[in-house]
């Protein structure tokens, strides 16, 4: 139920990020959803893309330092409101987002929410008790 | 137990050797002063004459020989036999000013090799062993030197000199090399290609390695002896006095022997030349007591160690001194305050979960001297959470500031993204244009 993100080490310099998606299109590995976090110095790329496993080795072998972690998957009416009812159903059980981002593609219509939460095993358990659906994959 | 390659030289009782020391040197002042016209000024300068050195206590009466004099006399200028006479010359790298050359006649290349068999053979090497020498064959004296040591014990001896770590990883395959000499950094190098390939231990036959020609430090010997799967020895010498072969650890692991019937150790106060206590650090200074063509007396070395009091388990009798704790040369002066990249080394090794590899930058805004220690990040430590990586950050920078007392700036970086030397490790980027 959980898709695979890849978190991406970068430093803070020109060129930077360009290296790991170089290596990600000599591979043909198409990117879904991505976000940057960053601090004056460093910065982590994460990203949900089609193919994680073949990705990670690549991008190691490259001597590119990635992470691959579960977050959760959903898929939203795309109506106000529908992102607030999943963030109070986890917070009503107890469950802290440790960061989310959106993305449209490849599903037109619904809004697409990436998760990553504390305890992502109950919070699946409470969000399939809600019916909220899951994207569960991204090919 | 104990492997000892000279027993009559290494475990001479002190008394002898003092004597022996104190015929030759008083024999190497005579002939440098009959020979080498710039320490026959020297000695009169001092207003002593070669008959006043008549024991190794007088030593103190000569004046000190510095890297200088030795560009000051380049090439040859020092060498206290004709050029006839010699057989052999190295030079050391000459990242300021001019090269320091060194020459050998035949005699000096054969206690070359008596020296390296001596360091080989406190490692337990014998006649039935392969050796693979991985330190850069010519000027450097790393690779020949290992190589007449290896010759002279009578082990199979395999020139690979340095670079291709592919082939070399191939060598110590195929060939089953049961020793390796190199620099403690290329041996590093040589560890993370055997990780990175999945390559068995078990196809490798090394029992210990000679690791030398840079500062290392006993956190880097654990990770070297657990990666490759030897013992990992240190090793001691420089161009000037012989390369090579002047001290060298037993398999006490305590301290370098220094091969001291022909080398003399002291260890000074670098600004007012007195000897040090025992146990106490300051330069390092050698005095060769039987090389012919190149005889330094009272070479100061910029090489930061102390003498360990008492005498080691293993029997030899020959004094044992600290592994050097840096060079003057590679000491850093930021805000007034001595830094050494070993110290940064100790503390990213003993933090665990990162990699030894490591640059310090030193820059002047203004006319503040500011140090940023670059650290490349493991996987190990990396999560897709920057808190995370912010904590490291934090922790790197205080554990390295309650070392050296000053601020520094740590900045995480890509692994591999600092170059790595086949030879020697650069440590030090030094932007301050000072002068």
């Amino acid at each position: 139920m959980f898709l695979k993100q890849l978190s991406i080490f970068v430093e803070n310099r020109l060129g930077a990020i360009a290296e790991a998606t170089e290596v990600l299109a000599a591979n043909n590995i198409n990117i879904r959803a991505l976000t940057t976090a960053d601090t004056t110095d460093f910065g982590i790329l994460r990203l949900i893309v089609d193919k994680p496993e073949l990705a990670a080795k690549k991008l190691r072998e490259n001597s590119i330092i990635v992470n691959v972690s579960n977050v959760i998957g959903i898929k939203l009416d795309d109506t106000p409101g529908s992102f607030h009812k999943v963030l109070k159903i986890l917070s009503e059980s107890g469950i802290a987002v440790e960061y989310s981002y959106a993305f449209v593609s490849p599903f037109a219509g619904s809004a697409n929410i990436i998760l990553r939460v504390q305890d992502e095993h109950t919070a699946l358990r409470v969000l399939t008790d809600n019916n909220i659906k899951f994207i569960e994959e991204v090919n | 137990m104990y492997h000892i390659y000279n027993l009559k030289a290494e475990t001479m009782p002190v008394e002898k050797l003092r004597e022996l020391q104190s015929k030759r040197l008083a024999d190497t002042v005579r002939r440098v002063y009959d020979n080498v016209p710039f320490y026959r000024k020297k000695i009169d300068d001092a207003g002593i004459s070669p008959a006043d050195i008549r024991s190794i206590e007088d030593l103190n009466k000569l004046p000190f020989t510095v890297k200088q004099d030795l560009r000051d006399n380049y090439p040859y200028g020092l060498f206290a036999v004709p050029m006839e006479e010699i057989v052999r010359i190295h030079a050391s790298s000459g990242t300021t000013g001019k090269q320091t050359v060194v020459g050998y006649t035949k005699n000096d290349i054969r206690l070359w090799g008596e020296v390296m068999a001596r360091t080989l053979g406190a490692g337990g090497i014998t006649k039935k062993d392969i050796g693979h020498i991985s330190y850069g064959y010519g000027l450097f004296t790393g690779g020949l030197g290992g190589h007449i040591g290896s010759e002279t014990i009578g082990c199979a001896t395999i020139p690979a000199s340095t670079g291709n770590t592919q082939r070399q990883v191939t060598i110590l395959q195929d060939f089953k090399p049961t020793f390796i000499l190199c620099t403690p950094s290329y041996a590093l190098t040589i560890a993370e290609y055997i990780e990175d390939n999945n390559i068995p231990l078990d196809n490798l036959s090394l029992k210990c390695g000679f690791f030398g020609a840079e500062p290392w430090t006993e956190s880097m010997r654990a990770e070297l002896e657990r990666k490759l799967n030897l013992k990992a020895y240190d090793i001691y010498g420089l161009s000037e006095i012989i390369g090579p072969g002047v001290g060298y650890e037993c398999q006490e692991q305590n301290g370098l022997h220094i091969a001291e019937d022909h080398f003399y150790l002291e260890i000074i106060d670098p600004d007012t030349g007195k000897q040090m206590p025992d146990g106490q650090p300051g330069e390092i200074v050698f005095t060769c007591l039987t090389k012919e063509a190149l005889p330094l007396i009272r070479y100061r070395t910029r090489d930061v160690g102390y003498k360990l009091p008492g005498l080691c388990a293993c029997g030899r009798t020959c004094v044992r001194m600290s592994k050097p704790s840096g060079r003057t040369d590679d000491m850093l002066i930021i805000r007034g305050v001595n830094v050494f990249p070993s110290q940064i080394e100790t503390v990213l090794m003993e933090m665990g979960g990162l990699a030894p590899h490591y640059q310090l930058v030193v820059e002047r805004e203004g006319t503040l001297d500011r140090l940023t220690v670059l650290v490349e990040l493991t996987e190990e430590n990396f999560t897709s959470e920057i808190r995370r990586l912010e904590e490291i950050n934090r922790k790197i920078r205080s554990e390295i500031e309650s070392v050296l007392g000053i601020s520094v700036k740590v900045k995480l970086v890509s692994p591999k993204s600092i170059e790595r030397f086949e030879g020697k490790a650069v440590r030090v980027v030094d932007k301050r244009n000072l002068k």
